[in-house]
């Protein structure tokens, strides 16, 4: 089911055009990544959605529902919305900057303390030692996980996230984007993200959608515009040196592995991608490993002459 | 180190405040004898006066001060002993006064001098100094200068300064000297209520339309270079023109003279610092907030009412002590063109030539703007204590 439309978008400045004539379509419950250097027009492409960029030229629907038909601020209400630096209210309380929607809304004051602690919970910070602190009071990447928090609060179908993770440093960053993983498995949130960073969209993207100087050059999933870019400047993004690494890290080794083999010394768990069950194998030594599921029992084997075939270009 | 520690170094503005007194005790009068208002009177050293019995205590006490200045570190102590010093300072005059008034007399006259005005000043900063190491919370701030009012207020109502020429110069004008207290306070609170009625909006719609930010900052920097004595005048023709060609405006009080210019140039005065102000505090709000609030769905009413208000309501704060402690001593220059306040006596005093009547105008008028400023000062705080 199609979560959003964009029908020929275009955005102009003046004589400048930021987006240019940009359609694509956004399935419910996947997570989008916008890709592209800075001013390639992604982030302007994602605020003309939830409409703080008005949109110059074309269509955007959300949910069916052409976005300049709903009224502004109930149309960005029913979008969760959280951007780099997080734009925490800083005279506001953890507790009232993650209740603004809800209030908004007129939820009754039960329903939105429940809610509250529940999002702190998910967000694993407790909620007796964070509700009441100020964002002041927090660190970068508790400051990040209370905006996103925030933005979830009123339980929206879509979120729109611009840069989420850009000023958190990587071994937070690994962290939070795997925490945003969990979290839109759990909730079937659709998600759009802008970022500028490859290795982000090809972690956490469902499809990945390529933008250059105002110009949608690709939207597909990671393996395709891995394996066929659709422009040079895709596949220049991509970067050529460890194409295979990449494929490879796209592809479950659940999927790819063989039938299950006796004798096999060293044993990898099945949730591995090919990237790393290789480099765990040249790592051990190995040349063949058995492959098991969660409860340790063999499900199948790989060699790794199987995994360097894998790798291969089609 | 234990040598280094032993040996304490001396509190330099403790030094600096010490010389000054001793100075200003030594070749200062500390009080003028006049045979009436107007007469040039006889200077009195303060040693000159021993052995009156509260000079050899102000002399004690001064002596204990300066010790404790220099060398006490505890600021509590040195807060009470300037305290006690303060005290009997006032008390020192105002008995030397009485001492020295001819029984009977009602024509003479006892101002207080150079050196009696520096004590005062040097044992005020080193009250200042002592709280300021003391570090008391915002509102203990606004108690103290409570305690202090009413520690003058007492001593002025015990009749312990009735003799003094200050008070002489009250007692004839009591009655006058309230409606301008009040008048004066009516004109530096009511321009800046309405400073900030029209500021307020003026310095939003600045921080909005950016084109009419220069042209209004401008404008409003161009009244605040004209003297305000220049700017009075120049409201009494135009206003006068008014009042006699539009009988509206006449029926609601407006006039050449009195209070319409003079609050009129008040307003005009006051705007720069609101308007500014305003406009800094909104540029101060992080854009990122302001977007989260526009993404997240709260109207434009609600982002400045709920987000950008607050958040630049201390620097605005800061806009608005500004105004009040400048209005309030701009008052006084309104009394020139009938706007009353305690300019009135300024005036009257200058044309007189009687000093002591000049002093009943200017200390109330430190004393308001003295005042106000410390209470503002600790709502600011106050308030940036809360939000940081």
């Amino acid at each position: 089911m199609t979560m959003i439309e964009i029908r020929n978008v275009t955005k102009r400045y003046g004589a400048a055009t930021v987006v240019d004539k940009v359609s694509m379509c956004v399935e419910k419950g996947s997570i989008t990544v916008i890709v592209g250097t800075s001013g390639s027009g992604k982030s302007t492409l994602m605020r003309m959605i939830n409409r703080l960029v008005p949109i110059t030229e074309g269509e955007i629907f959300v949910g069916g529902q052409n976005v300049i038909d709903v009224p502004v601020t109930e149309l960005r209400r029913k979008i969760g919305y959280a951007i780099q630096g997080h734009g925490l209210f800083p005279h506001r309380t953890v507790a009232q900057n993650i209740a603004t929607v809800p209030q908004l809304l007129d939820w009754d004051s039960v329903r939105i303390a429940k809610r509250v602690e529940e999002l702190l919970g998910l967000f694993n910070l407790d909620p007796a030692t964070f509700a009441d602190k100020y964002p002041h009071q927090l660190s970068g990447g508790q400051q990040q996980r209370v905006g996103v928090a925030r933005a979830l609060a009123a339980e929206p179908e879509l979120l729109l996230m611009d840069e989420p993770f850009g000023a958190l440093d990587p071994v937070i960053r690994g962290k939070a984007q795997d925490d945003l993983l969990a979290i839109q498995k759990q909730f079937g949130t659709t998600v759009i993200l802008v970022t500028h960073d490859m290795d982000e969209a090809f972690h956490l993207g469902n499809h990945i959608a390529v933008m250059s100087q105002g110009k949608l050059l690709q939207c597909s999933t990671p393996e395709k515009i891995l394996t066929e870019p659709a422009d040079p400047f895709v596949q220049q993004l991509t970067g050529t040196s460890d194409r295979a690494l990449k494929l490879m890290s796209l592809l479950p080794l659940k999927e790819s592995m063989e039938p299950a083999k006796s004798g096999l010394a060293y044993a990898l768990p099945q949730s591995l991608s090919l990237r790393d069950a290789l480099a765990e194998m040249i790592w051990q030594g190995v040349d063949e490993a058995a492959v098991q599921d969660g409860e340790k029992a063999p499900v199948g084997s790989i060699s790794m002459s199987r995994l360097l075939e894998l790798g291969r270009k089609a | 180190m234990e040598e280094t520690s032993a040996v304490r170094r001396l509190d330099r503005l403790g030094v600096v405040l010490v010389a000054g007194g001793i100075a200003a005790t030594a070749l200062m009068p500390f009080i003028y004898v006049k045979a009436n208002r107007i007469a040039a009177g006889k200077p009195m050293l303060l040693t000159q006066l021993f052995p009156q019995p509260s000079v050899i205590i102000l002399t004690a006490l001064l002596l204990h001060t300066a010790f404790a200045t220099l060398f006490l570190r505890n600021a509590l102590a040195r807060l009470a002993i300037a305290t006690l010093c303060l005290a009997a300072l006032i008390a020192a005059i105002g008995l030397v006064s009485t001492a020295a008034t001819p029984p009977g007399s009602t024509v003479a006259r006892m101002t207080p001098g150079g050196g009696f005005w520096v004590l005062f000043a040097v044992i005020g900063l080193i009250i200042s100094d002592a709280l300021v190491k003391i570090r008391l919370a915002p509102w203990m701030r606004v108690a103290v200068l409570a305690a202090y009012t009413a520690l003058l207020f007492l001593s002025l109502s015990s009749g312990l300064l009735d003799s003094l020429s200050i008070m002489k110069e009250f007692s004839t004008r009591a009655p006058q000297f309230r409606t301008e207290a009040i008048s004066h306070l009516l004109l530096a609170l009511g321009s800046l209520a309405i400073a900030i009625v029209l500021g307020l909006p003026l310095g939003i719609l600045c921080f909005w339309v950016p084109k009419l930010r220069a042209v209004v900052l401008q404008g409003l920097s161009l009244i605040q270079t004209i003297p305000s004595l220049a700017l009075f005048g120049l409201l009494m023709l135009p206003l006068g023109y008014l009042a006699t060609h539009v009988p509206l405006a006449a029926d609601i009080g407006v006039r050449g003279i009195g209070t319409a210019p003079s609050l009129i140039a008040l307003v005009l005065y006051s705007l720069l610092p609101i308007v500014a102000n305003t406009v800094v505090g909104l540029q101060g709000v992080d854009p990122s907030v302001r977007d989260a609030a526009a993404g997240m769905g709260l109207t434009r009413r609600q982002i400045l009412t709920g987000i950008d208000m607050p958040l630049a309501f201390p620097v605005i704060l800061t806009g608005i002590r500004i105004v009040l402690v400048q209005a309030i001593g701009m008052v006084t220059i309104a009394a020139l063109i009938g706007g009353g306040g305690f300019g009135i006596f300024i005036f009257q005093g200058l044309g007189q030539t009687a000093m002591d009547l000049v002093l009943l105008g200017a200390v109330p008028t430190v004393f308001f703007a003295f005042s106000s400023a410390v209470i503002l000062d600790a709502v600011i705080d106050s308030i940036r204590g809360s939000a940081a």
